[in-house]
């Protein structure tokens, strides 16, 4: 157990007051900070995040070096960092954990972020209902500002730099990166076409860095560690450290650090303790609402991005919800989609008008009025979902159909002959509501 | 210019960068469909239509948003796009009402013709999810059904960027999505200025212009009327495309002998009150020159123009020209002075006029408009209504002999042609004001600086040592850029001219459907082509004007001219 659990990100997390600035100067806060501005030019915190192999953690793994290096290298005098605080992916609730017990580490790695890509303006974008996370930052932002580390002139070199709070209203769209930006422009969260992407041209236009609450938050120790020790841990495709939330039919619910490179059996019996009241695991849906959705004998699959490529999944935002055999696929299927029905901005077609088709199609198998056409149905929107929608959350949200029926398709089926195994679909021929 | 090489469907390709696939397919013919692409607009890449393989990426690109690269290696068809093309499709008609039989734009509509070019015979594996909603009739101009919407987006970017009223937009999310007017609110209650622009880039028919096609032919076959059309400026340079001729296509002749086809008792022409007009505002300028008036003073005869300072920039309107626009001129004047050369009461007269233009139906319809004593003009038609009639009545329009106007209003100068196109008041203004003011005759009839479609230009003329400082904008959104000028006492001009739609009259939102402004450009071509043509091309000389005034008028801002030829305006503040 003890090697399954780490302590990089979280190592203040409990063990200081998160409102107060001193408690984490002495903990060694702003050390990083302090260096990088020091002791390292830009292109030097670039080069060990690019050494590091960190990628991103909110989902899209994408490497944070590189993303780094094109807002730096951009030609443009405004650039700006956005720090993604809207934790909007049901089962994740990673980023809200650390802002929440070590918000000063947050604000230290967006200064140095754009310190690193010579910004001069963040803002960091926190989910509306955050309402302590908010409050945290907040402070810390006002407490870091009074110190010195914001503002003009910081620790009297020639960087001048300030964050902002901005905070959603509730819409799980505004996670995706440019719905965001839109939304920080004041306009309706729409995500835009890409290319241009933000590094390019982002927040009015201007190449911005766009980042996951997690991903910044590795950024202190890369600077005080160099990106080789990053790598110490985790595997040659996934380095450092990973924020697992376990929730859903498991006993030791929460958020943990784990090193990349364990099992999701390990993370299920041993961290997670296993399934309560004696119940037996059915399913295990990885990565979020849109992640994919696998039975048990696919456990011995490694938190590692190479190993999990290779399965067609993804860590996504490392949401792990467990459901026991007392559970209905389809029904879970079911109340994921209306979820992505509700959230979709409306934008495209294939999102806008396929996620209610997609829901359509699934109830129709729990009220017992789906036929063998439905297969057929499903395949073809599923596929133009993920091809052909705007933004991952129209590309994504055919994802626990798509699964479920590569590894659950004989609980289709049963409900296709009138059998819910579950005992929870009506199958009343659609009577009652 | 940087130069990108590219594979299209195994051919190689050279385009300039940036250049989209979209753009670099066609320039080897191919031809990717599109559904929310709109020429001159912004790009919107959300219809999904235009999909394409690009090697090595996991998602379809869209062709219209994805700029080329160097290298990269493009499929525009495959077992895969035709199955996602052909899905999205289905998609949108599940949430679309199919009743296409008796839809207005049943044979111009884009949706049904992209489901005839994927070659959907399939039937739709989708459910019908369409939450029907109230068709909005509110105004005299236009109409919004949101259950044919496809959410494109185009009318939001009319409205919003080009126009830059900002009455239509986005709303709701989801299924829910709806592209709304005001607040959710009908059009004639959110600040709409039914310039119509948003029809005539709607693929579908969410927004069209309100028929009134039935009324009219109603008054054609009722004996007891006598009914008169008139034909606006921009009517022939535009009405050929409606039967498949190329864009700026003159069929003045055609023009004329359609409407005699179609049964109207007289044939007059719109560009003879345009003289009038022109006599009318430019004595009003001379006269504010002189004693001191409002100056800079602005044209009138847009009246989606008029709506618009009415409601956003009533504070202005003593700037506005009393003049009424051509198409109310024509109207107090076809039942007052025509009226009593033919012997015949106000009422038993019936105006029907061709416009390019949905405004003009609620500038018909103002309650003011009624100097003659009754509704001077009774229906104002559209250029597509036009073109619907002259199909109804089963017209080949291409093989119509070359015929004339009636006289005494269907006489016209080439002033009065060149109102059909931005800046062409102005022209025909200066052409007048000059003369009657240096008693001298003009060198040069062609004032090209105030031409074309820069979205603001600036003339001056030197009158007697006097210079008249001059401006012309089209368009809401250039429109603005004066406005703030007068605002900012920062205009130095005596005289404005300023038309709601881009382009002018020519690009009017009553015009055949998908005006471009490269279409703009070629009626623009057209309408100067109609004025070089025409043996008189200066107002005052238009000697049917000149007995109109001699019987009836007397003089310009005569009492008279008063009564039937000005108006007033409201503070209508939205």
């Amino acid at each position: 157990m003890a090697d399954l659990i780490l302590q990089r990100l979280t190592k203040h997390c409990g063990n200081i007051d998160p409102y107060d600035i001193d408690d984490y100067t002495a903990a060694g806060g702003f050390k990083a900070l302090t260096k990088a501005l020091l002791l390292m030019k830009p292109q030097e915190i670039i080069d060990e995040t690019k050494a590091s192999k960190l990628v991103g953690r909110g989902g899209a793994a994408f490497p944070t070096g590189a993303k780094m290096q094109m807002v730096h290298d951009a030609p443009n005098n405004i650039k700006y960092v956005i720090c993604n605080a809207d934790e909007g992916e049901p089962g994740t609730f990673k980023d809200r954990y650390l802002m929440e017990s070590d918000p000063y580490q947050i604000v230290e790695s967006i200064i140095i972020a754009g310190y690193a890509v010579k910004a001069q303006k963040a803002y960091i974008y926190i989910r509306g209902e955050y309402d302590k996370a908010i409050a945290l930052i907040k402070n810390a932002i006002e407490r870091t500002r009074e110190t010195g580390y914001l503002g003009k002139n910081i620790l009297r070199q020639r960087f001048n730099f300030d964050i902002e709070v901005r905070t959603g209203a509730g819409a799980y769209i505004c996670g995706e990166e440019f719905a965001l930006i839109e939304s920080l422009e004041g306009k309706s969260g729409r995500p835009r076409y890409k290319p241009p992407y933000p590094p390019i041209a982002g927040l009015w236009d201007c190449p911005t860095l766009i980042n996951n609450v997690e991903t910044l938050a590795n950024l202190p120790y890369i600077v005080l560690n160099g990106g080789k020790e990053f790598r110490s841990v985790g595997t040659d495709s996934s380095s450092g450290t990973k924020l697992i939330c376990l929730s859903g039919n498991i006993i030791n619910k929460g958020v943990f650090e784990v090193p990349f490179g364990i099992t999701l059996r390990d993370i299920i019996y041993s961290i997670g303790q296993g399934i309560p009241n004696d119940k037996e695991l059915k399913m295990i849906q990885i990565g979020g609402a849109s992640g994919s959705c696998i039975p048990p004998s696919m456990l011995d699959i490694k938190l590692d991005l190479a190993d999990m490529r290779q399965h067609d999944l993804s860590p996504g935002s490392g949401a792990i919800i467990a459901f026991d055999n007392t559970r209905c696929v389809i029904d879970i299927v079911k109340s994921l989609l209306r979820f992505f029905a509700h959230e979709s901005c409306g934008k495209c077609t294939p999102c806008r008008e396929g996620n209610p088709q997609l829901y359509n199609i699934i109830n129709d198998f729990s009220n017992g009025t789906a036929t063998v056409d439905n297969y057929k149905a499903l395949d073809s929107l599923t596929q133009t979902m993920q091809q052909a929608a705007l933004c991952g959350l129209g590309q994504a949200s055919p994802m626990p159909v798509v699964s479920t029926l590569r590894y659950f398709k004989e609980e289709y089926d049963m409900h296709l002959s009138g059998n819910c195994p579950a005992g929870i679909c009506s199958l009343d021929g659609g009577q009652a509501k | 210019m940087t130069m990108i090489n590219l594979i299209i469907d195994g051919k190689s390709v050279t385009v300039p960068e940036n250049t989209s696939i979209l753009d670099a397919a066609k320039s080897i013919n191919v031809d990717i469909p599109t559904l929310c692409y709109f020429p001159d607009q912004n790009i919107k890449g959300n219809c999904r239509v235009c999909i394409v393989e690009v090697k090595g990426s996991r998602t379809f690109s869209v062709a219209c948003s994805t700029p080329v690269s160097e290298g990269m290696e493009i499929r525009t068809w495959s077992e895969n796009i035709m199955n996602a093309r052909r899905t999205i499709v289905q998609l949108m008609l599940a949430n679309h009402d199919e009743d296409c039989n008796t839809c207005i734009k049943n044979g111009s509509c884009e949706l049904q013709d992209l489901v005839q070019k994927l070659n959907i015979q399939q039937d739709n594996p989708f459910r019908k999810v369409l939450d029907t909603k109230k068709i909005d009739t509110s105004t005299p101009s236009l109409v919004r059904n949101a259950n044919k919407c496809i959410k494109c987006g185009r009318c939001v970017d009319m409205c919003q960027e080009t126009q830059q009223v900002g009455v239509l937009f986005d709303a709701y999310r989801g299924i829910n999505s709806e592209i709304v007017a005001g607040m959710g609110k009908y059009l004639n209650d959110a600040g709409c200025i039914l310039c119509g622009q948003c029809s005539t880039v709607c693929p579908v028919a969410a927004i069209y212009e309100n028929d009134e096609t039935e009324r009219v032919w109603q008054a054609i076959f009722d004996p007891n009327k006598h009914v008169i059309v008139q034909a606006a400026p921009a009517i022939r340079v535009s009405i050929a495309e409606e039967f498949g001729m190329p864009a700026g296509t003159i069929t003045i002749g055609q023009l004329a002998a359609a409407l005699r086809r179609l049964g109207f008792d007289d044939i007059f022409d719109t560009n003879f009150a345009a003289d009038l007009t022109i006599m009318e505002e430019g004595h009003e300028l001379l006269e504010r020159l002189q004693n001191g008036g409002t100056l800079p003073m602005i044209t009138s005869c847009s009246p989606g123009w008029i709506n618009f300072i009415e409601q956003y920039y009533p504070e202005l309107l003593p700037h506005l020209s009393t003049c009424k626009s051509p198409q109310q001129m024509f109207g107090a004047i076809a039942k007052t002075y025509y009226a009593e050369k033919i012997g015949l009461e106000p009422g038993n007269i019936f105006v029907v006029s061709i416009m390019p233009c949905t405004a003009k139906k609620y500038e018909s319809a103002r309650p003011e408009m009624n100097s003659s004593s009754v509704r001077d003009v009774d229906v104002s038609l559209t250029t597509r209504e036009f073109a619907r009639m002259i199909r109804q009545a089963g017209i080949n329009f291409a093989s119509l002999p070359e015929e004339s106007f009636d006289n005494p209003l269907g006489i016209s100068t080439g002033a009065g042609a060149i109102f059909g196109a931005t800046g062409g008041v102005m022209e025909a203004a200066l052409r007048t004001v000059y003369e009657v003011v240096t008693g001298n005759t003009l060198q040069s009839l062609n004032f090209s600086e105030i031409r074309g479609l820069k979205g603001v230009k600036e003339s001056s003329v030197n009158m007697n040592g006097d210079t008249l400082k001059v401006a012309a904008a089209h368009g809401i959104a250039n429109a603005k850029k004066l406005l703030e000028l007068i605002k900012d006492g920062a205009a130095d001009y005596q005289f404005i001219e300023i038309m709601a739609c881009p382009g002018g009259c020519i690009g009017g939102g009553g015009q055949p459907y998908r005006t471009t402004n490269q279409i703009r450009q070629q009626r623009i071509d057209a309408i100067y082509k109609v004025d070089e043509s025409m043996p008189l091309r200066k107002s005052h000389e238009n000697p049917a004007v000149q007995t109109l005034y001699k019987e009836f008028l007397e003089h310009p801002l005569s009492e008279k001219s008063h009564k039937l030829l000005h108006t007033e305006y409201k503070n209508r503040r939205y």
